[in-house]
């Protein structure tokens, strides 16, 4: 490495005394923080790696059962026939895919806590809230569009696959409930992605957050089950997942709030995580 | 210009900086000194918004930090452990910092430029080195070409040819009118950087003062005194309020509180010779341990044991 001669350090406008060195600068802007939080996720391999897993999972996933129960369907018993829900089968890779989003939004926070980044992203924006909300609206977008992209193409290889081994049924967007199933698959994984940011502030380190998504996904509703009936129902109407992911369902379960309640819900769940996140990141000692 | 004003930060009882106020003036380069432990990075972190403290302020060009419009064109820093994701490359490491202040990105490659970094800049800082660390932190503080420049222990872990680099830098960059504030625990290298010391201990301000008045007050001096007559010598000189010690590897005494003018007016007037009469000062390094002996957090128990 050559060694540069420390004259040329002060660069361009090195001629200028300090205070007309700070005279004339524009504030920074929260867009010039969202531009450089997009940089931040783009620039690094782990954000592509961890998108392209969430596709293999939900599309891959999502043709292996299709093709699977377009087989199947020919010997189903009458019951299993009756609960054949093809815009679901068609989605069935989200159960693991939703997990993949959730983990890149809260590496994209825990990251900058594990490498020490989170020291020189606070000193270009001090204000910690605009830093935040910044992460949320570029990483709630990107899983946004991704998750719309991933459920149209799993949905369309799916009702193919369907279509193509008579007698399964199969569906297309036109009918009942079934373009509202597959088009708020999106808007289900950035609200989850919302919810792992916010984790992923309050707890700081990757592990701890991914256990607490994987928890509040998997684990929790689990447990659940071995509740007694009415306590059962009654937790699982209101977990924020579980009702959430009603919005992405055709078929509308039995004891829930129904898509739109449940996935608002969720919505109330996600702004409490973020704003005791965004209280947290405000007091606490970066 | 940074001021500090009785800042105090605790960390549940201990307290890590204590009351501690100073003034960092522009166009010089000014030296926060002190043993490990002692509160300077924290103190740094305070300035730059990132811990609070529990009372005090730290303003940086009269305004706190969180109230800086656009804080990388005024204020430039480079911290103390790598802030960095490794998985970014150099010149993304920059570009993210540039946009998030509305920097234009042709600075990046400036910057990039003027630490000598041009060619790595497109590989992953991962594989960077302790040297090329601390210059891709230089550079982004260099990004926004900052009036106030905070440095916390940048010669750390580097090459003699880097410490001369970083040296040089942060001395042409206060001969341009910039403040400069840089943390170090070693005194010889702050005696050759900086112009003004601040000295901590424990959190608390030890001594304040140009890097010559720091020698001259804190340099406990002696005369080291060589004659055939050591022993009358050394009872006129105590009688005349001298301490006098003996040196045990050399064949002389070292006497304190006397200057050598008095010494060779004892001698001469009492017709003694004189083989030898020499002032001495007390190495920076010693003057800087022996100021802050009392406030080393863990001194090894043959250094207190003196």
């Amino acid at each position: 490495m050559s060694v540069q001669a420390p004259t040329a350090s002060a660069g361009s406008s090195a001629a200028n005394a300090p205070a007309s060195r700070t005279g004339a600068v524009r504030p920074a802007s929260f867009f010039d923080s969202v531009r450089a939080e997009a940089t931040k996720l783009r620039t690094v391999r782990s954000t592509w790696i961890t998108l392209l897993i969430a596709a293999v999972l939900s599309v891959g996933i999502g043709a292996a059962v299709s093709a699977v129960a377009a087989n199947h369907y020919a010997h189903a018993s009458p019951s299993e026939r009756a609960t054949f829900d093809p815009t679901s089968i068609s989605l069935s890779g989200f159960a693991l895919a939703q997990l993949a989003v959730a983990i890149l939004g809260i590496l994209f926070v825990t990251s900058e806590y594990s490498t020490g980044m989170i020291r020189a992203s606070l000193s270009a924006v001090p204000r910690r809230g605009r830093l935040l909300a910044a992460k949320l609206l570029v990483y709630a977008v990107v899983s946004l569009v991704v998750g719309e992209i991933l459920a149209f193409i799993s949905f369309f290889i799916g009702q193919l696959l369907l279509k193509g081994s008579p007698p399964a049924p199969y569906v297309t967007l036109g009918d009942h409930n079934v373009l509202r199933a597959v088009a708020t698959t999106g808007l289900y994984l950035a609200v989850l992605s919302i919810i792992g940011i916010g984790l992923g502030t309050l707890v700081r380190s990757t592990a701890g957050a991914i256990s607490s998504i994987v928890a509040l996904l998997f684990v929790l509703p689990g447990v659940a089950q071995a509740l007694p009936t009415s306590l059962r129902r009654t937790v699982t109407k209101y977990w924020p997942t579980e009702a959430g992911r009603q919005v992405v369902q055709v078929v509308p379960g039995s004891h829930t709030l129904g898509p739109w309640a449940g996935f608002a819900d969720m919505c109330i769940f996600a702004v409490i995580v973020v704003a005791i996140a965004a209280a947290v990141l405000q007091r606490r000692d970066a | 210009m940074i001021e500090v004003h009785n800042l105090t930060k605790r960390y549940g009882t201990t307290i890590a900086v204590d009351d501690l106020s100073f003034t960092v003036p522009a166009g010089r380069v000014t030296g926060f000194l002190g043993p490990n432990g002692a509160g300077k990075s924290t103190t740094m972190r305070m300035i730059l918004g990132l811990d609070s403290p529990a009372s005090g302020s730290a303003t940086v060009a009269g305004r706190n930090y969180h109230d800086l419009p656009a804080p990388l064109y005024e204020v430039g820093a480079l911290l103390e452990a790598k802030a960095m994701h490794g998985g970014r490359s150099a010149a993304n490491h920059l570009k993210v910092l540039a946009q998030s202040n509305g920097i234009p990105a042709s600075r990046v490659k400036e910057v990039l430029a003027m630490v000598g970094l041009e060619s790595v800049a497109r590989r992953r800082t991962k594989g960077f080195s302790l040297g090329m660390g601390q210059r891709l932190g230089i550079a982004g503080a260099l990004l926004g070409d900052p009036g106030v420049l905070l440095f916390d222990e940048p010669v750390n872990g580097l090459d003699p040819e880097g410490i001369l680099w970083v040296r040089t830098m942060m001395k042409s960059l206060a001969a341009e009118g910039r403040t400069v504030l840089v943390s170090s625990h070693l005194m010889n290298e702050m005696a050759v950087t900086a112009d003004y010391l601040v000295v901590i201990g424990r959190g608390k301000l030890i001594s304040e003062g140009s890097v010559a008045d720091f020698i001259e007050r804190s340099g406990h001096r002696s005369v080291l005194v060589r004659s055939p007559d050591l022993d009358r010598l050394s009872q006129l000189m105590m009688a005349a309020g001298a301490a006098v010690r003996g040196m045990p590897d050399q064949a002389g005494l070292e006497v304190a509180n006397m200057d050598s003018a008095t010494i060779g007016q004892i001698a001469a007037s009492n017709g003694l010779v004189l083989h030898e009469l020499t002032p001495r000062q007390a190495s920076l390094e010693e003057a800087f341990m022996e100021m802050t002996a009392a406030s080393v957090e863990y001194a090894a128990s043959t250094a207190r044991s003196q």
